[in-house]
């Protein structure tokens, strides 16, 4: 519900900055988002700029441009930590956020001031479950696997899904970050887009109806539970059993005092 | 290093009880026999034996009451332990304790090998065009396998038709997996999906198609496909050429100044990996054949339909397969 | 009178005043074991498949081998509405709503992967001490068969409940059918009855194969092993009073017989509690199957593993010749490569006779691994090889739990393939020599001398050459002391 209350607070305050900014130009800003465009600019400048560019032109062969990427994708890539990168040579991966939630909301309206779509709305609960499994295989399971564990693609790693906010799903589908394709509004409407989320919400909190759930990717972690778990115990029950005429028979110790 | 080298020796030694002396070879007999149980291993298994029905009277009330999953394998597996346990115990104390010593069996009999094989002679006696039965009795042999395989590689022809089929014609509408035309204008740049032949079968292996926009200012099609990608559109067969596993993964750099490598179609099953700007040559991974590829066009309406058929056989290679 | 009336009682005069059984029975009870743990690995691959039978029984009473399509209307909430195949909604059906019936699922499946990892325990043991030498070739034979038909067993099992893995499984089944050569195509098609997916009859064609043609032949010649087994009698392990003319161990009855049935017991508990606490195969999760779609990295049960590493270490190569494509990719991995391993298991003895040991004649004492460097290194290497490609078969998984690039990480099993057997190879073969050098002695073996006992009670150095040689270097000639 936090969670939820903070993003509609970010929204109505990106929106609000966003709105003035592209019809304030000649007007001149108001006094809290300009400020906060402001304040958001001089961080920009600071933690950003060196790859993207001072003005967000971004950087040829460093970082793309930012100018209309919108709240939406600034907001993804800062609150799931990937930005700012230590170098444009690595994979952008989910880590904690680097800034806290007010130099965030910052930075947000100073590259949402460009113009661009804003901050996804998602709502899991009006989504249809049956429907976002059917779309999930269709169109992330290939990549995220269809427990949304994560996997590999020839060239990059593709993340989980475990800790994905319905927000952040929504907001991924629509910039297709890294090597992710991208969905439009014709492809995957808003509504799908909420069935998604609530099949990922899903899978986030499986029921595991057969026990421990081992990860969740098949064969692998069976495999390795079969031979570290059954196959060991088993060897050893084996061993235990068929000790006995060693002991008695062929037992080391025994012969050695013949010797 | 031959200090390392006598290390490794030990550890292996030490895992192995290479350290135990061995026994040495003697003539003593080893027969024994041990007779009389403790009483303490008696109570034991009785107490084990005891068990079993309390733990199997619970997993029968667990079965028809309250039938979890968890519950039942934990009492019924619980049972089984018991029961081994007391086997086990059984087994080891409470019987007597035993080596025999058996002899082994000689399993060839010199003498009535001999016998058996002048039998076996003696079936053939009197036949005096041995050699000429035995290449009959070949050739026999060979025409009954003859009679049996051809039939089956004799499917062959035919069965071209059946492996290439694919329902795409000229004109043949793309739609999603619901059915719903799809517009060029839903295809954005970067976006991945999956449409099939209208009005045709979804699990058909010559029907799923991958669709992908590039910026056709990158596309390295060859000069015979040049119309094949309207506004930059391209697609290609869902179905890896490798070992027919959809291809659902679509790796589309965001910002290609930094990440090397170019838009590709990836199997998931053994990371073949398609150069979705070049016709679907394969870059990585096994597939020994380029992805085939659907030419496209645009309608009036906007709506992508196929400009001809598949570029080449959708699926894995056979044997004689024409490519 | 009245005693034969009494003697009718027990059970052993009814069955002997019937069947002429008292013989039979006095063979089985006298029936030697040679105690060691290590033969206890084909028992539990034994028990294992007892277990199988049992809640496959159970399972085929529920099971619809159907692949005509369904809306799912049952009690799982994530598919509901959502089209599956009649195999698939039975599946679900067994797993939610059948008493007991995730719990025998389960068992099944750990019980198919523990089967298989026994048999594969069980014939290690068997390769490196030796025991298919005469006179056990023909069982070894029969062995390595039902190795091949457990896992091909295991197969279509897991192919059987139609969900998004086991689809994915037998597309690349089919893609491997149609590299075989000559007949690949028209014997997949023939198997499928069409293009892959196939018609209906395929999935009813798996599960004659899978509940009992595959089972009633595996049974059977887990009959004739066991038969010829007590044919010839167990190897055994050199020891006191052991020759290649005995056998020493616990009779059957009464020590024995208990305690294999322990182990019967101990193997189904492993198997029960595992069915119950460790969630395998959760088909619901993974969703139903369509040509169109894919999973991220799709694995098969474990013996199968290297099979996969093996079609994903293979380079692009198809032969093509005359505009025919002649031998298709998977041929490469899914068939050459089990084909030449399976074929070197079964030219074993001949290898053996032929060229590691030299030696034709009939053994029954085993030798251990040390005692035959050659073999032993022969079969480390091949070993590694195969782990080394299995290893490979799950990589990307690795991969990505540490960050490594996956196109490396092939070429760095392609290296290592080529590269790991020999290293193992000689390894192997060095360590052995060194233990059968150092024998008895390792610790004294490093320096100084040995000093024993004579035969007028002083001391004397024992002279390097005896340690080199000790009498029980081979088990000829601890034989020909005896």
């Amino acid at each position: 519900m936090t969670a939820v209350a903070v993003v509609c607070g970010a929204l109505a305050l990106v929106d609000f900055a966003a709105h003035w900014d592209a019809s304030a130009t000649t007007l001149g800003k108001p006094a809290m988002p300009s400020s906060l465009v402001a304040q958001g600019q001089s961080l920009f400048e600071s933690s950003c700029a060196a790859c993207h560019g001072i003005a967000a032109q971004g950087i040829r062969g460093r970082a793309p441009s930012l100018r209309g990427v919108g709240a939406l994708a600034a907001d993804f890539y800062l609150e799931t930590g990937r930005m700012p990168l230590p170098s444009s040579r690595v994979q952008p991966l989910r880590t904690s956020p680097a800034f806290p939630q007010s130099k965030i909301k910052a930075l947000i309206a100073y590259v949402a001031s460009f113009g661009g779509p804003e901050i996804s709305v998602v709502h899991p609960r009006q989504g249809s479950l049956a429907e976002g499994q059917r779309l999930f295989g269709l169109d992330c399971a290939g990549c995220h696997t269809i427990q949304g564990q994560g996997g590999i693609v020839t060239g990059a790693i593709v993340p989980s899904l475990n800790q994905a906010t319905p927000t952040q799903i929504g907001e991924a589908i629509r910039i297709g970050p890294y090597v992710m394709p991208r969905f439009s509004e014709g492809e995957l409407s808003t509504a799908e887009v909420d069935s998604l989320a609530r099949y990922i919400q899903s899978i986030q909190h499986p029921d595991n109806l057969g026990g421990w759930g081992i990860g969740r990717i098949g064969p692998i972690p069976e495999g390795m539970v079969a031979w570290l778990l059954a196959a060991a115990a088993l060897l050893l029950i084996a061993r235990l059993l068929g000790e006995r005429t060693r002991e008695d028979a062929g037992s080391p110790r025994q012969m050695g005092g013949d010797r | 290093m031959s200090r390392i080298w006598k290390a490794i020796v030990m550890f292996v030694m030490w895992r192995t009880g290479g350290l135990r002396r061995h026994p040495t070879a003697t003539a003593r007999d080893p027969s024994e026999r041990h007779t009389g149980a403790p009483a303490w291993a008696e109570r034991l298994v009785a107490l084990l034996l005891l068990l079993i029905p309390i733990a199997a009277v619970v997993f029968v009330a667990l079965f028809t009451l309250h039938p979890n999953t968890q519950l039942l394998g934990l009492a019924l597996g619980v049972t089984l332990a018991l029961l081994a346990a007391a086997l086990v115990l059984a087994g080891r104390w409470l019987v007597p304790q035993e080596t025999k010593v058996e002899q082994r069996p000689q399993l060839a009999d010199p003498e009535m090998t001999q016998q058996v094989r002048e039998q076996a002679a003696a079936g053939m006696e009197g036949v005096t065009r041995r050699r000429l039965l035995t290449g009959a009795a070949g050739a026999a042999g060979a025409g009954l396998t003859a009679a049996v395989v051809i039939p089956v590689v004799a499917l062959g022809p035919g069965l071209e038709e059946q492996l290439r089929r694919t329902p795409w014609r000229t004109g043949r509408a793309l739609v999603d997996e619901q059915g719903n035309p799809i517009l060029a204008t839903d295809v954005i740049e970067r976006s991945f999906l999956t449409a099939f032949p209208q009005h045709a079968d979804e699990e058909d292996l010559g029907s799923p198609v991958v669709v992908v926009r590039v910026d056709p200012m990158t596309l390295k099609l060859p000069p015979e496909r040049a119309g094949w990608a309207p506004e930059g559109i391209l697609a290609y067969s869902k179905i890896c050429t490798h070992a027919a596993c959809a291809i659902s993964l679509f790796r589309d750099p965001l910002s290609p100044s930094t990440e090397s490598k170019g838009p590709a179609l990836v199997c998931p099953c053994h990371y073949s990996t398609f150069d979705v700007l070049d016709g679907g040559s394969v870059e990585f991974g096994p597939a020994g054949r380029p992805l085939p590829q659907l030419p496209l066009k645009i309608d009036a309406a906007g709506v992508l339909r196929a400009a001809g058929p598949m570029s080449g056989p959708v699926g894995p290679s056979w044997w004689g397969d024409p490519s | 009178m009245s005693g034969a009336h009494q003697h009718a009682k027990d059970p052993v005069t009814f069955v002997d005043e019937r069947l002429g059984a008292a013989r039979g029975l006095r063979f089985l009870m006298d029936y030697v074991f040679p105690d060691d743990w290590s033969f206890l690995l084909g028992e539990i691959a034994l028990y294992s498949f007892i277990v199988l039978i049992l809640t496959g029984t159970f399972l085929a009473l529920f099971f619809d081998p159907d692949t005509t399509p369904v809306l799912y209307h049952g009690s799982y909430q994530a598919l509901q509405g959502q089209s599956v195949s009649g195999a698939y909604a039975s599946t679900l059906h067994i797993s939610f709503n059948v008493s007991g019936g995730l719990l025998a699922r389960q068992i099944h499946h750990w019980a198919a992967l523990v089967f298989v990892a026994a048999i594969t325990l069980h014939l290690l043991r068997i390769v490196f001490t030796g025991a298919f030498r005469k006179p056990r070739d023909i069982n070894y034979f029969i062995g390595v068969t039902l190795l091949a038909l457990a896992i091909l067993e295991g197969f279509a099992g897991y192919s059987l409940p139609d969900d998004l893995l086991s689809g994915m499984g037998l597309a690349i089944a089919w893609g491997v059918a149609m590299s075989l050569p000559l007949i690949g195509g028209p014997f997949a098609t023939a198997l499928w009855g069409g293009r892959f997916p196939g018609s209906t009859a395929f999935e009813s064609r798996l599960f004659i194969a899978h509940v009992f043609l595959l089972p009633a032949i595996i049974g059977g010649l887990i009959a004739v092993h066991l038969a010829i087994i007590m044919r010839q009698r167990h190897s055994q392990f050199p020891g006191p009073g052991r020759r290649e003319d005995n056998v020493v161990g616990t009779p059957m009855w009464p020590g024995y017989a208990l305690r294999s049935l322990g182990l019967f017991a101990a193997v189904a508990a492993v198997l029960v509690l595992m069915g119950g606490l460790i969630q395998i195969n959760p088909v619901w999760l993974w969703g139903p199957y369509h040509p169109y779609i894919g999973t991220n990295g799709a694995q098969p049960d474990w013996y199968l593993g290297w099979l996969i590493g093996a079609l994903r270490l293979m380079p692009n190569l198809e032969i093509h010749a005359f505009g025919h494509t002649l031998v298709p990719n998977p041929f490469f991995g899914g068939v050459l490569f089990p084909g030449l391993l399976f074929g070197l298991l079964y030219a074993l003895p001949w290898l053996d006779r032929r060229f590691i040991s030299r030696d034709y004649r009939r053994h029954d004492l085993l030798e251990r691994p040390r005692d035959n460097p050659r073999r032993s290194a022969l079969a480390a290497a091949v070993l590694s090889a195969v782990t080394v490609v299995f290893a490979a078969g799950s990589a990307d998984r690795l991969f990505f739990q540490f960050g490594f690039g996956y196109e490396g990480a092939v070429w760095f099993f392609r290296g290592a393939f080529l590269l790991v057997p020999v290293l193992v190879f000689v390894l192997t073969k060095r360590v052995c020599e060194q233990l059968g050098r150092e024998r008895s002695y390792p610790l004294r073996g490093w320096s100084g001398t040995v000093v024993q006992r004579n035969s007028r009670g002083g001391f004397e150095a024992t002279p390097d050459g005896d340690l080199l040689s000790p009498p029980e270097a081979s088990p000829e000639s601890s034989a020909s002391r005896l």
